[in-house]
């Protein structure tokens, strides 16, 4: 089927608020080309589920296309429909379905070597719309912290070795009650700026006491509904017929309550936990990769004005030979492995917040926990720099967003 | 045909900044190799040697001529390797075998990013379409077709060593005029391991069974009466043997290595293709053990090459090539997730390098001009005489 010929009552199963925005926006729609706007509809359709950030944005960008001549859009969409679709993709039911046509409209482009092309459109697309749209100012400077090495208690080799280059490093933090003084600091800035799923707190862990006007997730609180999706997961790749594609299809239509989320909780926050652990690659066994992947989409999606993730021992990886002497289960855990993944992890954590509006004004503070060793990037800090400052976190916190 | 584990590279996502072209950033890689090679190992620029020719004509009769081509399936990114902060993990390709290497700076790799696609790319010479997670053949000749039916060589005279999943098709292709019994045997290690440690544990049937590309998604193997077979008849191993042996590695590609080994000494191939598989443990996430993969693999390349030395049927008379598949997303590709994953097809995840050692090999020569990674097998053709009429690369014009 074609753009053009949408009609109101195809969007019937679409949740109440998605069926409001797409009604609003049909005429709009129609006149999309089909290879691009089933990757719209595959936003728009969770759209009872996204957070306020998202939502947004979704408003936005169909306003913007609402409020476009046809010249216009045929303007802007004219690389997009140079491309070819096939035609099996054309009668796929890419209204309710969208997301599983993307993921078929990916396999297609990379066949037919179409993908760098698709890729230069969405990402021209994308700046186009950004060029035109310039973001609200933040309250506040965007703040992402990460605490990292837990249970290390010593270690020869150099830490933030990629952020070096981009602010001052610390080392003569005074550790001493670190983490709280660093819970303390956010929930300030929480009650002083109160934005819905604004202040997030990710431990890769057990989470800390902290204050109820931060959004939490942790590893830990998620066990249950983890080993319910390994044992999902378990039990459908017996299943005749079951493969890696057909597995990621069953994943993406799980619900929260399918893995014994209880219901009445936090919807939004529920749906983002599970697809966490659904499309995150590696979310679901390595506490570090978890911790890491969440606060990325913490960033994406929520566009989180604080972000504080605390990083965890994973478990260890065993090796083949121990694995061969048929040993019984696998409790020990990998501290010094797991300083090195969130050590990189941080600084995907800071990349990931630069690519967010305010991202010149925006600071990020990464800790060795119950170490000395810190380092702050922050535009009122110089860059490349080390300090001997005997500062504690709260100090070092405070300098940071002064 | 649903590859759902590239299901981000259509995300709209995040903006790019900054005014880098694909082809920019992919030039820059090659570049940064060259120079590091240049100053760190001491390889001159192939421009700048008298003859351009990697290889040095006459010096090995074609006939007692060996190959042995191993491929990284996961590819690893500058940064952890042939960049200045990347070096600590490969102490063995820097300082061992890049000066007696030409190193190619800059391969592009034009098809699907995926493993056993990509592999499936590299011995036809063609970027093939196929399902990378389903266990189907090349659509075109592979290069041990090509190799046996224009030399005449028997089937024990090229082999393939894989890592398990999908693998054990690679062997020869559905190509009218080849096909099956044309090709390579393959042997697929983690299968002997499978038919050989019955009962195995949980995770050790997890290892066995994972491919790092789809984590949850773990395909069980079939490893009975053939791999027995394979271990006895070819390997002469008895079970016992092997499973000693095994015992003392730590990962899949370590016992990959061991079984090449095993193959070298008792059928002495004269095409072997090595397919290393533990960098792709990038995919589960954790930063610290892609890191260690690459070491391992560093390590077995260079223990590989000493084997090549020290055996009677290899020594003085082989050619290896190294070559990653492809690379892995760049960190700050806005689609994808760093070192994890290899999805968005940006430049650092298309671009990577080849490294030739050995018989007629000029040492310490770095060649800058781009070839892509289907070049390697009419390359592999003009060294050896044969023709793949089928592939869809040139021979690397160095080589010509």
């Amino acid at each position: 089927m074609q753009p053009r010929e949408l009609q109101a009552e195809q969007f019937s199963d679409y949740p109440p608020e998605a069926k409001r925005v797409v009604l609003a926006h049909l005429d709009a729609l129609r006149e999309l080309p089909l290879i691009f706007i089933p990757s719209l509809l595959r936003e728009v359709i969770d759209y009872d589920f996204k957070f306020p950030a998202e939502r947004f944005a979704i408003d936005r960008e169909l306003a913007s296309l609402s409020g476009r001549s046809q010249a216009q859009r045929r303007d802007q969409f004219q690389a997009f429909d140079r491309l070819s679709i096939s035609p099996k993709l054309e009668l796929y039911d890419w209204i309710n379905q969208p997301a599983q046509f993307t993921e078929q409209l990916s396999a297609y482009l990379w066949s037919t070597h179409q993908l760098d092309a698709f890729r230069a459109a969405a990402t021209e697309y994308g700046s186009r719309l950004q060029s035109e749209m310039p973001s609200e100012p933040l309250p506040a400077r965007r703040l992402g912290i990460a605490v990292i090495g837990q249970g290390v208690t010593s270690f020869d080799g150099r830490l933030f070795k990629n952020l070096r280059g981009h602010g001052t490093y610390f080392n003569q933090i005074k550790p001493e009650h670190g983490l709280d003084l660093l819970l303390e600091g956010i929930d300030a800035r929480s009650k002083t700026y109160s934005v819905p799923y604004g202040h997030w707190y990710v431990d890769g862990g057990q989470e800390a006491n902290h204050s109820a006007l931060l959004t939490c997730i942790s590893y830990r609180s998620l066990e249950p509904v983890r080993k319910a999706l390994l044992r999902d997961v378990s039990t459908e790749i017996e299943k005749p017929g079951m493969g890696p594609e057909e597995l990621r299809t069953h994943l993406a239509r799980l619900t929260p309550s399918d893995l014994g989320m209880t219901p009445g909780g936090d919807a939004v926050l529920d749906r983002f936990q599970l697809k966490v652990l659904t499309e995150g690659s590696g979310t679901q066994i390595f506490s570090t990769t978890f911790a890491q992947w969440t606060a990325r989409e913490v960033l994406r999606r929520a566009q989180a004005l604080t972000l504080l993730v605390r990083f965890a021992p994973r478990q260890r990886q065993r090796p083949m030979n121990e694995l061969l002497s048929n040993s019984q289960g696998n409790s020990e855990v990998d501290p010094l492995g797991s300083l090195i993944d969130a050590d990189m992890a941080s600084y995907y954590h800071w990349i990931n917040q630069q690519r967010l509006p305010g991202y010149d004004r925006s600071v990020f503070l990464v800790w060795f926990e119950g170490h000395n060793e810190a380092l702050v990037v922050a535009p009122t800090l110089p860059r490349g720099a080390t300090s001997n400052s005997a500062l504690d976190l709260g100090q070092l916190l405070a300098l940071a967003i002064s | 045909m649903n590859r759902q584990f590239f299901k981000d590279d259509l995300a709209f996502g995040w903006p790019v900044r900054g005014g880098l072209t694909a082809k920019d950033v992919a030039s820059r890689l090659s570049q940064s190799r060259r120079e590091f090679l240049r100053t760190t190992a001491g390889l001159a620029l192939g421009t700048a040697v008298g003859s351009s020719s990697p290889f040095l004509r006459g010096e090995v009769i074609r006939k007692k001529r060996k190959t042995i081509v191993v491929t990284f399936g996961g590819g690893a990114r500058d940064q952890e390797t042939f960049a200045p902060e990347g070096q600590e993990n490969i102490p063995h390709l820097i300082n061992e075998l890049a000066p007696q290497s030409s190193f190619f700076t800059h391969v592009t790799n034009q098809g699907i990013l995926g493993h056993y696609v990509a592999t499936a790319s590299l011995t036809t010479g063609v970027y093939e379409t196929l399902n990378n997670f389903s266990a189907v053949p090349p659509e075109h000749p592979t290069v041990f077709e090509y190799f046996r039916k224009d030399l005449r060589r028997p089937a024990s005279d090229t082999w393939v060593v894989a890592p398990s999943n999908g693998f054990n098709r690679i062997g020869e292709s559905n190509s009218r005029g080849y096909g099956p019994g044309t090709g390579a045997a393959v042997i697929l290690p983690k299968h002997l391991l499978s038919a050989t440690a019955p009962g195995a544990t949980e995770d050790l049937d997890h290892l066995l069974r994972d491919n790092y590309e789809t984590p949850l998604y773990t395909p069980r193997l079939s490893g009975g009466e053939f791999e027995l077979q394979q271990l006895g008849s070819i390997l002469r191993l008895s079970v016992a043997d092997f499973m000693a042996h095994a015992r003392t590695l730590s990962s899949p590609d370590e016992l990959s290595v061991y079984i090449a080994k095993r193959l070298m000494q008792q059928e002495a191939p004269s095409l072997l293709w090595i397919t290393m598989h533990d960098i792709d443990v990038a995919h589960s996430g954790a930063y610290s053990l892609y890191v260690e993969g690459i070491r391992r693999t560093d390590r077995l390349c260079a223990e590989l090459w000493k084997t090549v030395q020290s055996e009677p049927e290899y020594a003085g008379n082989t050619t290896m090539f190294i070559l990653p598949d492809f690379g892995r997303d760049s960190d700050f590709e806005p689609g994808g997730n760093g070192f994890q994953h290899h999805r968005t097809g940006d430049a650092a995840s298309r671009t990577t390098w080849m490294m030739a050692l050995g018989a007629g090999v000029r040492p310490g020569v770095v060649f800058d001009d781009p070839m892509q990674s289907v070049d390697l097998v009419p390359t592999l053709g003009a060294m050896l005489g044969f023709t793949p009429e089928e592939s869809k690369g040139r021979p690397i014009k160095e080589f010509m």
